[in-house]
């Protein structure tokens, strides 16, 4: 039995090291790795192919010395001989490559990427030496993380992915700070020089002991400092409050000012997804009505804005009516697609569910796509000159004024959600969610409930549809595929079923990262499933998971909130 | 007294298979009444026909002077029946008083715009359900833990709060399915007395289906019972108890036979 279980964690460590080697050799066939690294992390050192490398070393050596029932040398021992299994599959795709020409089957094993997984180092026996032995200090850098303190690994984990974080936005704050050129020239040292990307390494020091600064005081103090917040008279509270809601807003406000015309253009396209996310996030995550087809009422919003509003002149209806006027026809038609949707599908549940949906929304895109009716929607041509909003004789056809437009939407299905959540409708929803049949037999009318969920759902796709008809001032078909609702719906999922904070983190996440890293688009879809695999093992119930909201300790508090706000 | 509940040849099909057969039986209002029988007896689809989770194939069912044969379990709960399950069947992700809001749910009128705009209506509608969860909650001995989630409850707490959300819609008649399935004694004989509570305080009708014995002899005032889906037996507990065809039922015939020896 003993010599069993010996045997076992051997052969468990080597297992990893070979599926981690395979899949860095994957990540460097597929050209993930030589794409990445034209970004810097750290600025002329590490670049992002050479951190993708690190990370999947890192990741694999970490979950391979993760058995708790074994003593932590052997862990650690683990550790290190995955990470070496996985350098010595690198060193052996190497060998392979310079004897075999593996670019006549593989495109992307071209010199370049050999330049990279040889560290540039011309020597290749010296290089195959260096790669086993970064392959063996960092597996055991990051097995000894498990030796550590849960503290402790919390400090180095945040650590290290704040650093990241920065380190992959930094366009982003370098933008965000060029209109403040005192801030600039102060916070210099922390990036590259100029033309260069990333953090310099005196920046990524820094940032990581700011982190670590930060959770070792909020471990040392946090406790006593809350302790602190919560003695505070209820009055002293809510000023607190409301200057922190007042903070936010007012950054919202000004923050297309900031950012510049780019930047507002990814804010827009993430708040139109956030928007999506908010409506989707009634249908699924409260009501757990699976819906695959969610684009449907994106594009009937968006065309019905366009019917509506366009002054191309090219299609039957010429209406040309103002974005205002048309932009509650485009909502009320998104609601009445939702109740026709949702009548024939009352009775059906889960995957059926999704199938029928996905199919639903397939056949909207079609509708508008077919030459049958290309003189009410143009075909594949779309619609083009979409009204812009005006305010006041003030034309919003900017990035930074439409900007205000969408947040002002944002906030009002927001404020919708949240409203209805704790209400006798949401908890409806939420009733159903668990268990459709208790639910009716508690007295809950399932027609009525579940169409409104699917009504108010669509409103709120339809809203984001008609503004990004307005944002691109054109429509086509194409712009409506599958691929919308799933991203939706893994926002939803990535940022935690039924929960608004969760929606507003998913969109940033999943709209808003990869709008940032647009160079390597390509690969979105492998990270976005890579990504929904990890939180589905580890994480299921999303980054910000639904909070259990507290009612009987704090019920007097809680009516008055009723009854004030 | 009056009858609040009637049957009569209530029949249910699977197929081939007769789960209710031709089963009339009359309950008379504020009784505790109990159906008993054999595993597949077919009691909880007789409870499932009342609560109109199934339509029966033939038959009339009348709850309080109306017929409620092929209204659906909504309607049926808006009529005042309301219910519990065999396997705990909560709302497990929400918590304790938010399972006693959605029992309140047919009593309450907001829908969407009233909580949108924070209707003053709205306001007070929700202040009183919150406060009449709290009262529950109370009754239903759960005070403090009415923000736990239902699944992190223990065993017997489950059972209560989902007797509480049936009563949370203020039903006139309570269908209890097996209330006591595992249970020790001392839990067994807290929830008898929760139910003759809720009869005599709260004047509700009882339905039970009950395995335990003890507990059908102890508080029925009447029993019906069933096997193969047919009505085998009905009566007082003395009745059932010395009803030779009820005896066979549960313990076969030949050993009943060296029973009566």
């Amino acid at each position: 039995m003993e010599q069993e279980n010996t045997t076992s964690w051997w052969r468990k460590a080597i297992q990893s090291g070979v599926i981690g080697g395979i899949i860095a050799i994957l990540a460097g066939l597929i050209g993930m790795i030589e794409s990445f690294h034209a970004r810097d992390i750290i600025a002329g050192r590490i670049s992002m192919g050479e951190t993708l490398l690190l990370l999947i070393v890192i990741g694999f050596a970490y979950s391979s010395s993760r058995n708790e029932q074994l003593p932590i040398s052997t862990r650690v021992t683990s550790g290190v001989i995955t990470g070496v299994v996985t350098s010595l599959m690198i060193v052996l795709f190497l060998m392979l490559g310079a004897a075999v020409n593996l670019r006549s089957i593989f495109v992307n094993a071209s010199p370049a990427l050999y330049k990279i997984l040889t560290l540039e180092i011309a020597n290749t026996s010296l290089a195959y030496i260096a790669i086993i032995v970064i392959g063996a200090v960092v597996s055991l850098a990051a097995s000894l993380v498990h030796a550590a303190t849960p503290f402790w690994k919390r400090i180095i984990s945040s650590g290290f992915a704040i650093v990241l974080l920065l380190a992959l936005l930094q366009d982003l704050i370098r933008i965000s700070l060029t209109p403040f050129p005192f801030i600039t020239s102060v916070l210099s040292w922390m990036f590259g020089r100029r033309g260069q990307e990333g953090l310099s390494i005196l920046g990524a020091i820094v940032v990581f002991l700011i982190v670590a600064g930060a959770i070792y005081n909020d471990a040392k103090n946090g406790a006593a400092r809350r302790a602190r917040r919560e003695a505070l008279p209820e009055a002293a509270k809510r000023t607190r409050r409301w200057v922190n809601w007042g903070l936010l807003g007012l950054f919202l406000l000004i923050w297309p000012q900031i950012a510049g015309p780019v930047l507002s253009d990814v804010t827009n396209s993430v708040g139109l997804y956030i928007l999506m996310g908010l409506g989707l996030n009634i249908v699924v995550g409260y009501a757990g009505l699976l819906d695959l087809g969610y684009v449907a009422f994106y594009a009937l919003g968006a065309f019905t804005m366009g019917v509506l509003t366009t002054t191309g002149g090219e299609i039957f209806f010429d209406v040309r009516w103002t974005f205002w006027e048309a932009l509650p026809f485009a909502v009320i038609v998104a609601v009445l697609a939702g109740i026709m949707l949702g009548i024939p599908v009352l009775k059906i549940r889960g995957d059926y569910l999704a199938i029928i949906t996905l199919g639903f929304g397939e056949i909207i895109r079609i509708m508008f796509l077919s030459d049958f009716l290309k003189p009410y929607f143009g075909g594949s041509f779309g619609i083009v000159s979409i009204a812009s909003p005006t305010i006041g004789g003030i034309v919003l056809d900017s990035p930074q004024t439409l900007y205000y437009v969408i947040l002002a939407a944002c906030f009002v299905a927001l404020f919708v959600a949240h409203r209805l959540r704790d209400s006798r409708i949401g908890r409806a929803w939420k009733a159903i969610r668990e268990d459709e049949d208790v639910a009716q037999a508690m007295g809950i009318n399932l027609t009525a409930t579940k169409l409104l969920a699917f009504a108010t759902g669509a409103a709120f796709g339809g809203l984001s549809g008609a503004i990004f008809a307005a944002k691109l001032s054109t429509v086509y078909p194409h712009s409506f595929t599958l691929i919308t609702s799933i991203n939706v719906l893994a926002l939803i999922i990535v940022g935690g079923m039924g929960s608004l904070p969760g929606v507003i983190v998913g969109g940033l996440l999943l709209a808003g990262l990869p709008e940032l890293l647009r160079e390597f688009s390509e690969y979105r879809l492998l990270i976005f499933g890579i990504l929904l695999i990890v939180m589905m093992l580890n994480k299921p119930e999303g980054f910000v998971p639904e909070a259990v909201h507290k009612r009987e300790f704090h019920e007097d508090e809680n009516l008055s909130h009723a009854a004030g706000g | 007294m009056a009858n609040i509940l009637t049957t009569e040849t209530v029949t249910k099909r699977f197929g081939g298979l007769t789960a209710v057969n031709t089963l009339s039986i009359e309950i008379p209002e504020k009784s505790i009444y109990s159906v008993i029988g054999p595993n597949g007896a077919g009691k909880t689809t007789f409870f499932n026909c009342i609560t109109g989770f199934y339509k029966p194939e033939e038959g009339e069912i009348v709850f309080n002077g109306r017929s409620i044969l092929g209204l659906s379990s909504d309607q049926i709960n808006h009529r005042g029946i309301s219910r519990t399950y065999q396997n705990i069947r909560l709302f497990s992700n929400l918590t304790a008083i938010e399972n006693l809001l959605v029992g309140q749910h047919p009593l309450m009128k907001a829908t969407l715009f009233g909580p949108i705009f924070g209707t003053a209506a709205t306001k007070r509608e929700e202040k009183a359900a919150l406060e009449e969860s709290l009262r529950l909650l109370n009754f239903i001995g759960l005070a403090k833990k009415g923000d736990l989630l239902a699944r992190n409850l223990p065993y017997g707490d489950q059972r209560r709060l989902e007797i509480g959300r049936a009563l949370a819609s203020k039903p006139k008649m309570l269908l209890l399915d097996e209330p006591t399935a595992g249970m020790n004694p001392n839990e067994t004989e807290e929830m008898t007395k929760f139910i003759r509570h809720l009869r005599d305080e709260l004047g509700i009708t009882i339905l039970l289906i009950e395995h335990d014995m003890r507990v059908v002899m102890g508080i029925s005032e009447k029993i019906t019972v069933l096997d193969y889906g047919e009505k085998i037996a009905e009566g007082t507990p003395k009745d059932i108890q010395g009803n030779q065809r009820v005896i066979e039922a549960y313990l076969g015939r030949g050993t009943a036979g060296q029973v009566n020896h």
